[in-house]
C-alpha cells in the first residue's frame, strides 16, 4: 500500500520515472471524471419522472421560471406591428381541446369565483368591453413565428369590470377547453399583464372555428402553447393548475 | 553516433485549462444534440437556391438514424438545464485565461494570419516547413479565439431566441428572432466542424500532445549546454 502510495505522489528525480508517475496519475484521475461524468448523466437520463420530465432536469426548469420571470414585469411590452404586417393566412397548429360536437350557439364563458359562485357570460357581453386590437410576433415553441394580428378584451380589464380582483391576485389562473381535453396553467404576471387578450377577432373578423371561436387567450409573452382555443372555464389558484403540455414534458412557464 | 540529448518535462497546459477544456467536451456535446431535438421540430434550413436544394437541414434518414423525431420536449429540458454549465465553464474559462496571462499565447497577433496560411499550407503538404511558433501556432491562435467568440455568439443568440421579449434588445441586436435561430444553428454547425478537424489534428499529431492536454506536461529535448 505504501509502496502504490510513494509511486503516485513522491516526486521523481529520473525523467523516465516522473513521465510515468505524472501519465499514470493524470490519466487515473481523468478515467475517473469520464466514468463519474457518465454515472451523472445516467443518473439523469433514468431518473423519475415528473410530469414527463427527468426529476432534475424539472427541478431546473423550475429554478430557471424563478429566475427569468422575475426579470420580466408587466409593464414590459411586447414589440408590436402595423397591420399591414399582419399574415393573411394564419398557421393552424393545432386542434386539440376542439370536439367537432361543440354547440357554439349555447356556448357561455365560465368564471369560477373564489366563493363558490359561477359566472356565465355571453359573447356580446365580453364584447360589449373596451376592444383591444394587437399585432405582434407569435411564436411557437417549435420555433417558428408568424405576425398576426387579433383583438379583443384585455385580461386586466375584464377582471377589474366583472370584480374579479381577488381572484386574479391568486397566484395561477387556470383556463380549460369547453370538452376539457386542453388546459393550461398562467402565472399572475404574465396574465395580467396589459397585452394579455380574451381574443374574439382575428384580422378583423370574428374567430374562425379552428382559431378557437368564440374566444380564445391571446398572451403575447407566452409561447403559443398557452394561448389556449376556444375557453370554456376560467379559474384562479395559488398552486399551479393542471398544463396539458407541462405534462407532456414541457416546460410550465413557457414565457419568454 | 547520434547526439546526445537531455530531456526535460516542460509544463504545458496548467490545471485549469484542462479542466474547462474537458467539461467543455461533454457539455457542449449535450448541448448540440439537445439543439439537434429541438431544431427537428422546425427542421426549415438548407442550402440552395429557389426550389434547388443542394443540402437540407437534415435528411429524414439522419434523422432516423439518431432517433431524433418527437424529442423536442426532452431536448429542451436538457438545452436550457446544461446551458448554465456551458455558460459558467466558458465564464471562468475566459476569466482564467485573462487574469492568468494564458491569453498572450492565445489570441491572435499581427504575424498569426500570415503564419495561419503557412501552416494550412504546411497541413496540406504544400509547404515543407512551419513557421516559427510559441505554444500555438498562428492557425491555433485564430481558431481557439474564434471559438471563444463563437461560444459568446451562441450564448447571445441563445438568449435572444429563448427569451425575445424579456431580452428583446438583444433580438433586435441580433437581427430579429428569425435571424438569432439561424446564427445560433450555423455555429453550431460551426462547433461540429470545429470538432472534426480537431480531432484529426489531434490523431496526428500524436501521443505527447494529447497527453499533454491530460497531464498537462511535455517531454522537451535539447542539447545540454
Amino acid at each position: 500500500m505504501k509502496k502504490i502510495w510513494q509511486f503516485i505522489f513522491k516526486k521523481r528525480a529520473d525523467i523516465k520515472q516522473e513521465t510515468v508517475r505524472r501519465t499514470v496519475l493524470s490519466f487515473s484521475v481523468f478515467t475517473c471524471c469520464v466514468l463519474a461524468g457518465c454515472v451523472i448523466m445516467y443518473g439523469i437520463s433514468h431518473a423519475p419522472e415528473d410530469r414527463s420530465m427527468k426529476r432534475p432536469l424539472r427541478i431546473v426548469s423550475n429554478v430557471n421560471e424563478k429566475i427569468f420571470s422575475s426579470l420580466s414585469d408587466t409593464g414590459h411590452l411586447v414589440k408590436t406591428y402595423p397591420v399591414s404586417k399582419a399574415v393573411k393566412k394564419v398557421r393552424v397548429n393545432g386542434n386539440i381541446g376542439m370536439s367537432s360536437d361543440f354547440d357554439a350557439a349555447k356556448w357561455k364563458l365560465r368564471v369560477l369565483k373564489s366563493n363558490g359562485d359561477t359566472l356565465f357570460l355571453t359573447l356580446d357581453e365580453i364584447k360589449a368591453l373596451p376592444k383591444t386590437e394587437i399585432v405582434f410576433d407569435f411564436k411557437c415553441i417549435e420555433g417558428w413565428s408568424q405576425v398576426t394580428h387579433w383583438a379583443g378584451v384585455r385580461f386586466s380589464d375584464f377582471i377589474h369590470k366583472y370584480d374579479l380582483d381577488t381572484e386574479a391576485n391568486m397566484n395561477y389562473t387556470g383556463l380549460i377547453t369547453p370538452d376539457k381535453a386542453y388546459y393550461v396553467g398562467i402565472d399572475r404576471e404574465s396574465m395580467i399583464h396589459p397585452q394579455t387578450l380574451l381574443c374574439y377577432e382575428m384580422n378583423g373578423k370574428p374567430l374562425p372555428l379552428d382559431q378557437g371561436y368564440p374566444l380564445r387567450l391571446i398572451i403575447p409573452v407566452k409561447y403559443g402553447i398557452k394561448h389556449l382555443k376556444r375557453i370554456g372555464t376560467i379559474y384562479f389558484k395559488n398552486d399551479k393548475p393542471a398544463d396539458y403540455w407541462a405534462e407532456q414534458g414541457y416546460d410550465y412557464y413557457s414565457g419568454h | 553516433m547520434p547526439a546526445l540529448l537531455v530531456k526535460t518535462i516542460v509544463e504545458k497546459h496548467p490545471l485549469a485549462i484542462r479542466w474547462f477544456h474537458w467539461i467543455n467536451f461533454p457539455v457542449l456535446g449535450v448541448m448540440v444534440w439537445s439543439g439537434l431535438l429541438i431544431y427537428w421540430a422546425n427542421d426549415v434550413y438548407r442550402i440552395g437556391w429557389g426550389d434547388r436544394t443542394i443540402l437540407k437541414f437534415f435528411p429524414d434518414s439522419f434523422y432516423k438514424a439518431l432517433h431524433v423525431p418527437f424529442h423536442l420536449a426532452d431536448g429542451m429540458a436538457w438545452h436550457f438545464c446544461f446551458m448554465w454549465l456551458f455558460f459558467i465553464n466558458g465564464l471562468l474559462y475566459v476569466t482564467y485565461t485573462c487574469v492568468s496571462g494564458e491569453w498572450r499565447q492565445l489570441l491572435p497577433d499581427r504575424h498569426s494570419f500570415k503564419d495561419a496560411w503557412a501552416v494550412v499550407l504546411h497541413d496540406l503538404h504544400i509547404r515543407k516547413t512551419m513557421p516559427p511558433q510559441g505554444k500555438y501556432n498562428g492557425a491555433q491562435r485564430i481558431a481557439y479565439s474564434a471559438i471563444i467568440v463563437m461560444g459568446f455568439g451562441s450564448l447571445v443568440t441563445g438568449l435572444a431566441i429563448y427569451k425575445p421579449v424579456q431580452f428583446g434588445w438583444l433580438c433586435t441586436l441580433c437581427g430579429g428572432y428569425e435571424a438569432a435561430r439561424i446564427i445560433h444553428f450555423a455555429l453550431t454547425i460551426g462547433y461540429v466542424l470545429f470538432f472534426i478537424i480537431h480531432i484529426v489534428q489531434v490523431i496526428l499529431a500524436g501521443w505527447r500532445n494529447f497527453r499533454s492536454m491530460v497531464a498537462g506536461f511535455d517531454i522537451e529535448e535539447s542539447k545540454p549546454s
